[in-house]
């Protein structure tokens, strides 16, 4: 658990983080959004002390974390940056081995780690061990870059805008990649971005800052149905709000017995991909195929409006 | 290596630099034309080759220490505590430049005397700045995300100096340092005007008694030295900037 205690950090004057206070349940996955000022990195950046706070706590499991050297502290904590930051003269290896040395496993240990984290992102180790960071393509470095946060083992990752470099398609691959690590790993996962696609599509809750207040902090949906005020409403998108809870919602939470036609949609599916496939093929209701792979039930495109409905 | 024009080049001036020093007395018929009647051709006052070891001593030495020094300075203003020492460090190694070698040989001889102590302290002091500036440049030029990430992932600043930023930076330091030593092997000619050792002294000789085959001989062997030597130190850049490209 990260208590973070009424946190203020002050510039030349200018209050960048102003009385920030949230806690972040252990093995989730939080996503600060804002623009850009309004003090999000400088949060995150307070959490493994690369900018020392001056005022308030942050509490790593009940632990103040000023009472641990900086650069211990940091060893314990997964850091992933935008543009990667990889070091140009270090193999994969070595880059991804780089805070094992430095806390001094052996190199068996580390061996097998870097093999094990190659393997999990799809990157053959026999291939790429030995390679350096400008042979590899954006995505593969950026994978790398985030291998490298967790070889250590971490409890938390930071990750700072992670995927801002990427283009669209292999960018929303490294976000399916990052959720499925967070499960292999159980990582409390804090991610700073400005995309609210991003956050919508990583976060099981969101915190929106501006101007260095935390505006809203809750999960995806409280901040769709109940958005602080107009900036975090704004940010989300009043077009967008039917379609954010759609898109965090499963077919298998709205199916009823009962029959349809044409071809099936998958429970695991959103519900917003469910809405866009029966717009698509003009149906008001589309059968849903059961686990064992029987037709037994349908989602309707009534029980889809029930669950897009903000107020009334 | 490949059989190719520059290698073939390279060798063929290292084949006449060796021949030059180590058997003078071949070259005489070549040299013959430029020394008048009766004078004699070949520079016998002291062995060539004893004359260019001790010539390239100088240059080292002086090289060595400069690059120690301007090294260790420009690491120390380049780190949080000596930032406010930068323009003060600046200024000093822009004078050591500034300054002529002739200058500091002049002003060196009545405090440390003749030979090669004020040749040496006229290379080292012309030999600052570019090893400075160089280092500091490639430390502060470093990409920002490389840097913040070292720190992220919980190097020391001694860790992340000595693994991260020093490796990644040593291609411009060597630029520095090849300068320097390139510099030095010309600068350090002038040495023998207060009783240095180096192959200035043929020079010296020959215009002296103007004798154009000694100044010819020395010339050539400062000249082919300097090639050679910068010739090696650019391959030696070369291979290290290959390891860091991104």
């Amino acid at each position: 658990m990260i208590e973070i205690d009424g946190v203020s950090k002050i510039y030349d004057g200018k209050t960048v983080v102003d009385d920030v206070t949230l806690t972040i349940e252990p093995r989730t996955i939080t996503v600060i959004v804002g623009t850009s000022g309004s003090g999000k990195t400088t949060l995150l950046r307070m959490i493994n002390r690369l900018v020392e706070l001056d005022a308030g706590t942050i509490r790593l499991d009940g632990e103040d974390n000023r009472t641990i050297r900086g650069y211990e502290l940091r060893r314990r904590i997964g850091y992933a940056i935008q543009g990667h930051g990889l070091f140009p003269h270090q193999t994969v290896a070595e880059n991804i081995g780089v805070v094992p040395r430095l806390i001094g496993w052996g190199r068996k240990r580390t061996d097998d780690k870097v093999r094990e984290l190659l393997s999990l992102f799809q990157l053959p180790p026999e291939q790429f061990i030995s390679r350096y960071p400008h042979e590899l393509s954006g995505g593969e470095q950026q994978r790398v870059g985030v291998a490298r946060a967790l070889a250590a083992e971490p409890n938390v990752l930071l990750m700072d805008e992670p995927f801002g470099a990427l283009d669209p398609i292999i960018r929303s691959r490294a976000q399916d990649d990052l959720l499925a690590i967070q499960k292999h790993f159980s990582t409390t996962i804090i991610l700073v971005t400005h995309d609210m696609n991003e956050a919508f599509h990583l976060a099981d809750k969101i915190a929106v800052m501006d101007a260095g207040r935390l505006l809203q902090y809750g999960t995806p949906e409280e901040l769709v149905r109940n958005p602080a005020n107009g900036f975090v409403e704004a940010m989300i998108g009043v077009s967008e709000r039917p379609f954010r809870l759609l898109s965090m919602g499963r077919v298998a939470e709205v199916v009823e017995p009962g029959e349809a036609t044409g071809p099936a949609i998958d429970p695991g599916a959103s519900q917003q991909e469910a809405l866009a496939q029966m717009l698509w093929t003009g149906r008001r209701a589309a059968p849903v195929i059961s686990p064992e792979g029987q037709v037994a039930a349908r989602i309707t495109l009534e029980s889809i409006f029930k669950r897009a409905k903000g107020k009334s | 290596m490949r059989l190719s024009l520059p290698n073939l080049l390279r060798a063929f001036l290292l084949g006449l630099l060796l021949v030059f020093v180590m058997a003078p007395q071949t070259m005489e018929p070549l040299l013959r034309p430029l020394a008048q009647a009766n004078a004699p051709v070949i520079y016998e006052q002291a062995s060539l080759l004893s004359l260019t070891i001790q010539h390239l001593m100088t240059v080292i030495a002086a090289t060595v220490a400069a690059t120690m020094v301007a090294v260790g300075l420009a690491i120390f203003v380049s780190r949080p505590v000596g930032a406010e020492f930068l323009p003060l460090s600046r200024s000093l190694v822009n004078i050591g430049q500034t300054f002529p070698p002739v200058a500091v040989l002049a002003l060196a001889v009545p405090v440390v005397g003749f030979g090669q102590k004020p040749t040496l302290i006229a290379l080292f002091l012309y030999g600052l700045l570019p090893i400075f500036e160089n280092t500091l440049t490639g430390l502060t030029s470093l990409p920002r995300a490389v840097i913040d990430a070292a720190r992220g992932i919980g190097m020391t600043g001694r860790q992340s100096l000595w693994q991260i930023e020093l490796p990644l930076a040593l291609p411009v330091i060597l630029a520095g340092i090849r300068l320097s030593v390139v510099i030095g092997l010309a600068t350090a000619t002038i040495g023998s005007t207060v009783a240095a050792r180096t192959l200035g002294e043929v020079i010296i000789a020959g215009l002296q008694s103007n004798n154009m085959a000694f100044v010819v001989q020395g010339g050539l062997i400062v000249g082919g030295l300097a090639v050679l030597i910068y010739d090696f130190l650019s391959a030696l850049e070369r291979r290290a900037f290959q390891r860091i490209r991104s």
